[in-house]
């Protein structure tokens, strides 16, 4: 029996850079690809959505403060809530931050610097959510090390004490920045996000927001595959969705 | 009625601050050695088409909260409700 091909909707907002790579890395991975635009109030029968990186209008306001009420949007919320797998990438995890699809926000980087470079990312926690739904699905072995570029100015991720702990409780962080073997600590953190958070999953383990770029990391031809292990995550969670 | 409004978003306290760091460090530069605990915020200004003041306050509240300011890392204060010539209308006066 072939694997079914789940089909994964890219939203392009004015001012994504990272759809087409994100379209690209679907296809290099056995999904496919469907491009979404934000006026669009159909997802296209998408099985999983990725809202990809880039600066959606321009930034202004707060990043991704107006995507978030894209048209486009409205549909990804109700695929969301419906339990739909959702992906956001930088700009798209800011957008999901904005739109109370996932806790805290993105803020300026703690140092002056656009920072634009391969780190290390390490696996915290895989979905959460009922065992019988794709939640169950794993991105990879707790504590497995992932090699990922960023790419952003606006990558430091805070929430309130409070919720800091409701995530940590509920094993909600999905990726921690770390040294090349897996160390975390302050010298490993690129831009000053709280307790070194790179990903954070939602309360049902359908919606994943990655500061890194896992679409840039695909392509053996290319450099590191640890993106390889999140694209994963996003497809096989869509196949579970697929009724066989 | 036109009313003027100005809404002021600001980052919430104890929240660091880099741009507001980076133009501290500049001043002694410029020999201002005196200044600290700089913050930058922004300011929102536009016309509210309402009956009243009182009924544009109401929606601009609603604005800033929905809006305006993220409650999760800003905070907001209406610095103004009131008829004035607005900066935009000045811009759009023939030179």
């Amino acid at each position: 029996m072939s694997e079914h091909r789940p089909r994964i909707g890219v939203v392009t907002f004015p001012g994504s850079l990272d759809d087409r790579d994100a379209l690209r890395a679907v296809a290099l991975m056995g999904g496919e690809p469907v491009s979404v635009w934000h006026t669009d109030r159909s997802l296209a029968g998408a099985d999983a959505v990725i809202l990809p990186g880039g600066f959606s209008y321009g930034d202004y306001l707060r990043t991704g403060a107006i995507a978030r009420f894209a048209p486009a949007m409205e549909s990804v919320a109700a695929f969301a809530e419906a339990g739909g797998p959702v992906l956001g990438i930088c700009n798209g995890f800011q957008i999901l931050c904005e739109a109370g699809l996932l806790p805290g926000a993105l803020v300026r980087n703690r140092g002056l610097a656009f920072v634009c470079r391969w780190i290390t990312v390490r696996v915290e926690h895989g979905p959460a959510g009922p065992a019988e739904s794709s939640g169950r699905l794993t991105i990879g072995p707790v504590g497995e090390l992932l090699s990922v570029p960023i790419k952003h100015g606006e990558g430091r991720f805070v929430a309130s004490a409070a919720e800091l702990e409701r995530l940590e409780a509920a094993g909600r962080v999905a990726f921690r920045y770390c040294s090349p073997t897996g160390e975390v600590s302050d010298d490993f953190n690129p831009n000053g996000s709280e307790a070194s958070i790179a990903g954070v999953w939602n309360e049902t383990g359908n919606v994943l927001g990655v500061m890194p770029h896992p679409e840039h990391a695909v392509d053996p031809d290319l450099g590191p595959t640890g993106g390889q292990a999140i694209l994963q995550w996003l497809l096989s969670a869509a196949r579970a969705r697929v009724p066989a | 009625m036109n009313v003027h409004v100005v809404v002021g978003v600001r980052l919430k306290e104890g929240l660091l601050d880099p741009q507001g760091k980076a133009v501290e460090a500049a001043l002694p530069s410029l020999g201002w050695t005196n200044v600290s605990h700089v913050r930058v915020g922004k300011e929102i200004e536009f016309d509210v088409d309402a009956p009243d003041e009182a009924a544009a306050r109401a929606q601009v509240t609603q604005m800033a909260e929905r809006f305006l300011s993220n409650p999760v890392i800003e905070t907001f204060e209406i610095l103004q409700v009131g008829e004035m010539i607005s900066l935009s209308r000045s811009d759009e006066r023939p030179g």
